[in-house]
């Protein structure tokens, strides 16, 4: 056993885990947050994206042990109350999402595309920055609608540098 | 994935001493080893990670860069003095994989892998990088020994790299749509005494050196020089994404592209 600390969307916790836990599981099993999901398990999907200190990391490639002290943002952390994250309004506002199985790794990954990208976001950016996601449903189409209005949303309501 | 013992060691010294035992394993950014264990491909019995010791940085410096071996993907990507540098090599690890694995997976890791589809073994081999182990120092030509294969020992770990600066290079890949991988991938870097060129993706014993376009490219440097030399298909890669005549094909290609590209 191992013992890790973590901050996970604003709260701290420690765990006795087997060192084989990956962060996926330890924020699915031992968390309880179910937001983050596994779609492939192989490093492929990115539907199990979350932030690490404050970058986009795929969590079913990451043990929960080797990444002890970090700050975590899952899907569950966005929102704030009842007011959705500007990313998350533009997904629901451009039917960026069918089934909504791959939309919480999406959602991670436009926000951590904007971070780096800023909020002034071209169709070609962000087809490439999608790259390790993919989605099964959609066709793409309104994915990279959403993500580029959420970007600018984003600028508006200056929550780019958060 | 099988148990193990996991290590956080905070100096190199103590990494060596864990990663000597017989069915240790180092740990870099594990973007290829996770994913190994999973499938249950590899059981170690123990986990070195080297997140905890100080490895990671680039320098730039009289004619030299320097890349420590735990420097991230993004971080190779996104370096202002590097772009300045040696563009081609900032560019190349911007093209590994996506955005993630760029944030996680590091230079040393991919490099010690010679996954004979990576990219980085291709600047390696190119550039004349020497790779400095907590042992010694090798040239690239050295360390590449095939398929998956390296001349690093049990427990020896990689811990940077030393490239010359060119007059000019370009990497140019051809990608696997579904993988990203390189199906093919050239590097072309001119120096004031050479061209050296070096392909990945193709080889079946992984990167190689393509000495007939570097010896014409060496006396004249345009695409022309080598538009008439046949890369033989002989020792090369074929499998459902491309056979050994078009991988073949596909090095003239992108060996051009790059000449063309090089600055
Ligand atoms: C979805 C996906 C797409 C990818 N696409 C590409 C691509 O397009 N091009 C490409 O080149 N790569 C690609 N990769 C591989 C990626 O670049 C990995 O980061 C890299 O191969 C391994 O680096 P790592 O730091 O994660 O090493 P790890 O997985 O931690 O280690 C890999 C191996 O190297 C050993 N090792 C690690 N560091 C050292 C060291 N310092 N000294 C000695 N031994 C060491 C380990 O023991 C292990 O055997 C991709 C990976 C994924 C998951
Ligand atoms: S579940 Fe992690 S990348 Fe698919
Ligand atoms: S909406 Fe179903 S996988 Fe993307």
């Amino acid at each position: 056993m191992a013992s890790v600390t973590l901050t996970v969307n604003g709260k701290t916790i420690t765990r006795d885990i087997d060192p084989r836990t990956l962060l996926v599981e330890f924020l699915r099993e031992h968390m309880r947050l179910t937001g983050t999901h596994v779609g492939c398990d192989t490093t492929q999907c990115g539907c199990c994206t979350v932030h690490v200190d404050g970058k986009a990391l795929k969590s079913c490639t990451l043990l929960a042990v080797a990444v002890d002290g970090s700050t975590i943002m899952t899907i569950e952390g966005l929102a704030k109350g009842e007011d959705l994250h500007p990313m998350q309004a533009a997904f629901r506002e451009y039917h960026g999402l069918q089934c909504g199985f791959c939309t919480p790794g999406m959602i991670m990954s436009a926000v951590d595309m904007v971070r780096r990208k800023g909020t002034d976001l071209d169709d070609k950016t962000i087809r490439e920055e999608l790259e390790g996601n993919i989605c099964r449903c959609t066709g793409y189409h309104n994915i990279v609608k959403a993500i580029h209005y959420g970007a600018e949303a984003m600028g508006k309501a200056g929550t780019a540098a958060e | 994935m099988y148990p193990f013992t996991y290590h956080r060691p905070g100096s190199l010294a103590d990494a060596v001493k864990l990663a000597g035992s017989d069915e240790a394993k180092i740990m870099a950014g594990g973007m290829t080893l996770l994913p190994t264990m999973k499938q249950r491909l590899a059981a170690p019995s123990d986990i070195v990670d080297l997140n905890g010791l100080d490895l990671a940085g680039i320098k730039v410096e009289g004619g030299k860069v320097t890349i420590g071996a735990m420097t991230r993907h993004a971080d190779v990507a996104g370096n202002a003095d590097l772009h300045k540098a040696i563009p081609a090599l900032a560019e190349l690890a911007g093209m590994i994989g996506d955005p993630m694995v760029r944030h996680r997976g590091t230079i040393g890791g991919s490099v010690s892998n010679n996954d004979p589809a990576a990219d980085y073994p291709s600047a390696c081999l190119a550039l004349g990088a020497t790779i400095v182990t907590s042992k010694r120092e090798m040239a690239a030509e050295d360390f590449f020994t095939g398929l998956f294969e390296t001349a690093l020992e049990p427990g020896e770990i990689v811990t940077k790299f030393v490239f010359p600066v060119p007059e000019k290079a370009n990497y140019q890949k051809f990608r696997n749509p579904a993988s990203r991988y390189a199906i093919v991938g050239v590097f072309v870097a001119k120096f004031a005494a050479g061209v050296r060129v070096a392909v990945t993706g193709a080889g079946s014993s992984g990167v190689f050196r393509q000495f007939d376009f570097e010896e014409a490219l060496s006396k004249i440097f345009s695409t022309q020089a080598i538009e008439g030399i046949k890369q033989s298909a002989d020792g090369l890669n074929s499998d459902i994404h491309a056979d050994a005549a078009y991988r073949a094909h596909l090095i003239g290609v992108m060996a051009r592209r790059a000449v063309e590209a090089a600055r």
